[in-house]
């Protein structure tokens, strides 16, 4: 049976059995609606809650492990040679035997053990898709019949709904811990294993990076070292030049909007400008693959200088661009909320607007502004698209912005695109990347969020 | 005494004519710093400028494509070898012979090998489909002499728009049939349908957007599934429900910092939950879309909680009031309010998730897929990342085409805009 067959018949189900507790709490008081505690239809919600909410959850659950507990079980029925197999070739293995199982090509030649195997994932498989909606029917009869028969016109039908509600709310607002708690633990997890070939104070401090593992053990260079300062300082040059372009520009820009701009410029200037947050990183990065990157060279040949293709500066250029309109709104929303006294009070003094807004509107508006700056330096380094696509993979150690450099996210990519095995060091790198990448975000977003309250706080 | 009140007169005017000159200095600085903001400001919007024109200029000519007109003879026994005209037989016949037989015919002086290679170089290997799906379609084109517009090569395309700028590989020969066809008014180009139609290939005049449109399509419809739901009912209990206690801090920090952690992570925690935990099906819309949709909920519930917000309070005291529970007033009298502000947001978080690359490579949808996927669970591409993957080919033709997808997808983009401002104003109620 189809998923969503299976569901539109769940979802017709539950509105069978909402009709069917109506129907019953009525037929128990004759239809005189004012005998019941909660109205005829909470009575209704109650029983499809009942009724419908079990199976769903089942629904999803099963069909969330049902693919892991069949590999696991198949794998379990393996000869022994096989189940003592690397993790990588194990799941290799798996792959053949789902291959085989749905009459696709393995690649391998299948032996009697495989083939077995392939039986067994047959009749898993089959029991699986027997037993569900066996499940999914007893249970949700289950669910019908206790709450038809505890239905009676005293039934406090309406605060019971209310109270799975209320816990399905709640549940609703707390995936977003689910989801950070997924994410430091999925990246934690395979870090530490990363870690456990590399040891920490190498990936730390290490000045060289070339992950790329040799296929023979006696090839040269078989080891790969895994020193991220090369990556850190790319990342941290290519976010510079952003940050250089984007703060200048954007706040510039604010302070024009905010205390120069006529009201009709400011509305239509302002969100001309936050289409340049709108616009999806990946065309920015096709823009300085194929426009900026070869003007910036031509530019520096002109000059005498050597330009690689892959420049930091094209990268960092365009992301600066990217970047405007995170410093840009945030720096203009704070400059706006300086109090008009303080303006008001410098010019009288016979300052002029320019210093009225250097001398006394920005050092006032400095801390939202710092903020603002802090959020655009996170999104600069997490930024992905534009870097993996300008500029370039080779890691090195230079100060030069002309010469290409690579950064976390560039090798993030580049370490998971592409055949990869899931326990070489190789491959668990780039969840050590990323939770460098995870944690250094994380400490300037709680900072800036941090500097931006407490700036906010001072004049309420 | 009038001595020395002469003095200070003079050191009036001293005072004067410096102050005179301090403000001289004081307005240029003035002037300098609305300079300056002017001028960022229009180094921020040419910068747009020059962007969107680029990419208008580069990526129109995708959507026209050369095709070369030829005499063919529809050869029935070539094209039905069984001779029965059923759909099997006209499937197996020779189009690409009958197709080589004409530019034969059209250029006997090829006679060597290599010399005919070139000359069957020109049109594309998609022509005989085509040609195939005509004759299936209308089988009575059997025997017929019939003049047909066939798809040239991406290299012709390119020499026929661009001319020698196009930086074209085809040999002298080549460009003297091609110039010979021109003359005689045999090479024109068309409205590219191929583009729309077609999935991605590796041959630049076969490629399309259908299987990325596809693919963007059912990652989107699960990220509105999942995210719209989720994100309402999350910023209801946060703003209408919750007890200002430790757990419910801690949600709301926990939903700003999602809402900035950098989007490959969303990738790994893909990667390593979805993926290698779950064993979900590797580069599957569905996958993508859970990972959209954990990307897209920080900015649901934050525009959310701001919609509702705004309800007036005498809504809710007035609906506890009369004796509704707190639930009834949340969905009988707020919730209704909210909604347009909600929905706003929702496809702003809609247009971003449709614009996202990076998670997206992470779960293996980068991958070369030829098939249109027909649901959630098929191994899809979305748009972006088709952008990726063309930019990444070193055909000419691949980056017109690129350019011309990135154009549909800030087509989308405006649009999904738009309809998020229509429905903001559309709403806006003022008390």
């Amino acid at each position: 049976m189809s998923l969503s067959m299976l569901f539109l018949l769940l979802v017709a189900y539950a509105l069978a059995a909402y009709w069917l507790g109506r129907r019953v709490v009525l037929g128990r008081v004759d239809g005189d609606a004012r005998r019941l505690h909660s109205l005829p239809r909470y009575h209704g919600y109650r029983v499809a809650l009942l009724a419908g909410l079990p199976p769903l959850v089942l629904l999803v659950l099963w069909l969330a492990f049902d693919q892991a507990v069949i590999g696991h079980l198949v794998m379990q029925s393996l000869p022994e040679s096989m189940r003592t197999l690397s993790e990588a070739e194990r799941s290799l293995l798996l792959n053949d035997i789902r291959n085989l199982a749905t009459g696709n090509i393995a690649s391998g030649v299948p032996d009697p053990a495989l083939t077995a195997a392939v039986e067994r994932y047959r009749s898993l498989s089959g029991w699986s898709n027997m037993a569900l909606p066996v499940l999914l029917l007893l249970v949700g009869l289950g669910g019908l019949g206790w709450g038809l028969l505890r239905v009676h016109p005293g039934l406090r039908a309406r605060t019971s709904v209310e109270r799975v509600v209320h816990v399905l709310l709640l549940a609703s607002a707390s995936i977003a811990i689910l989801t950070t708690l997924g994410i430091v633990l999925s990246v934690l997890f395979e870090a530490l294993r990363f870690f456990e070939t590399v040891p920490l104070g190498d990936f730390l401090f290490g000045l060289e990076w070339s992950p790329q593992i040799a296929i023979r053990v006696d090839q040269v260079g078989a080891s790969g070292a895994f020193g991220m300062v090369p990556l850190f300082a790319g990342t941290l040059m290519i976010a510079g030049i952003a940050l250089a372009v984007a703060v200048p520009v954007g706040l510039f820009s604010a302070i024009w909007l905010a205390e120069f701009a006529g009201a009709r410029a400011r509305a239509w200037i302002k969100p001309l400008l936050e289409i340049l947050a709108g616009i999806p990183t990946v065309v920015y990065g096709f823009f300085a693959a194929l426009v900026v990157a070869p003007l910036v060279r031509g530019l520096g040949e002109s000059l005498g200088l050597a330009v690689s293709s892959e420049s930091a500066l094209a990268a960092g250029l365009v992301m600066g661009v990217m970047i405007i309109p995170f410093v840009s709104p945030l720096s203009d929303d704070v400059i706006t909320a300086v109090p008009q006294s303080l303006r008001d009070g410098s010019l009288a003094l016979g300052a002029t607007p320019a210093e009225t807004v250097l001398r006394v509107v920005v050092p006032a508006a400095l801390p939202g502004i710092v903020g603002g700056v802090l959020l655009a330096a996170s999104r600069a380094i997490g930024e992905t698209m534009i870097v993996v696509m300008a500029a370039g993979v080779g890691a090195r150690l230079t100060a030069n912005p002309l010469d290409s450099v690579t950064t976390i996210t560039v090798q993030i990519v580049t370490l998971l695109v592409g055949d990869q095995e899931f326990d070489s060091p190789k491959t668990l790198a780039a969840f050590a990347l990323g939770l460098v990448l995870f944690l250094a975000t994380l400490l300037l977003n709680v900072l800036a969020l941090y500097v931006v309250r407490r700036y906010r706080e001072a004049y309420e | 005494m009038s001595k020395k009140k002469n003095k200070p007169l003079v050191k009036r005017r001293a005072i004067r004519e410096a102050v005179l000159q301090g403000l001289a200095r004081r307005r240029r600085r003035d002037r300098l710093l609305r300079l300056a903001g002017i001028g960022a400001i229009v180094l921020g919007l040419s910068f747009l400028a020059v962007m969107l024109v680029s990419l208008v200029s580069l990526g129109q000519s995708a959507f026209w494509q050369t095709h070369i007109r030829l005499e063919l003879r529809l050869d029935p026994e070539r094209l039905d070898p069984q001779g029965n005209g059923s759909l099997d037989s006209l499937s197996a016949g020779d189009y690409a012979g009958v197709i080589k037989q004409a530019l034969r015919a059209r250029f006997p002086e090829a006679r060597k090998r290599r010399e005919k290679r070139e000359l069957y170089r020109l049109v594309s290997s998609g022509a005989a489909w085509a040609l195939r799906d005509q004759v299936v379609a209308d089988p009575e084109l059997l025997g017929q002499w019939r003049a047909f517009w066939l798809l040239a090569d991406d290299e012709v395309d390119q020499w026929f728009k661009h001319g020698e700028a196009g930086g074209v590989r085809l040999s002298e020969r080549q460009r003297h049939w091609l110039e010979s066809l021109r003359a005689e008014g045999a090479i024109d180009t068309f409205f590219n349908w191929t583009f729309f139609r077609n999935g991605d290939s590796r041959e630049p005049e076969l490629a399309g957007i259908r299987g990325a449109l596809a693919g963007s399509f059912y990652a989107l419809l699960v990220t509105l599934a999942l995210s719209l739901p989720l994100g309402v009912a999350a910023a209801i209990y946060l703003e209408e429900l919750a007890p200002r206690n430790r757990w419910t801090d801690f949600i709301e920090v926990n939903i700003n910092n999602l809402a900035a952690v950098p989007s490959i992570v969303f990738g790994l925690l893909g990667l390593a939950v979805f993926l290698n935990f779950l064993d979900l099906p590797r580069s599957a819309s569905l996958v993508g879309g859970l990972v959209l949709t954990l990307m897209t909920l920080p900015t649901i519930i934050i525009t959310g909680r701001a919609a509702l917000k705004a309800v007036l309070p005498s809504i809710r005291e007035a609906a506890l009031g009369i004796g509704a529970s707190r639930m009834q007033t949340v969905f009988h009298h707020v919730l209704p309010q909210a909604l347009p502000g909600m929905l706003t947001g929702t496809i702003i978080g809609m247009a971003q998730a449709l614009g996202e690359t990076a998670p997206l490579l992470m779960i293996g949808m980068v991958a070369f897929i030829v098939d249109v996927p027909q649901g959630i669970t098929d191994p899809a591409t979305v748009l972006p990342v088709q952008i990726y993957l063309w930019a990444d080919s070193p055909e000419r033709a691949f980056m017109e085409r690129t350019a011309a997808a990135i154009l549909v997808l800030l087509l989308f983009l405006v649009l999904m805009n738009l309809v998020a401002i229509l429905l903001r104003r559309r709403f806006e109620k003022r008390w």
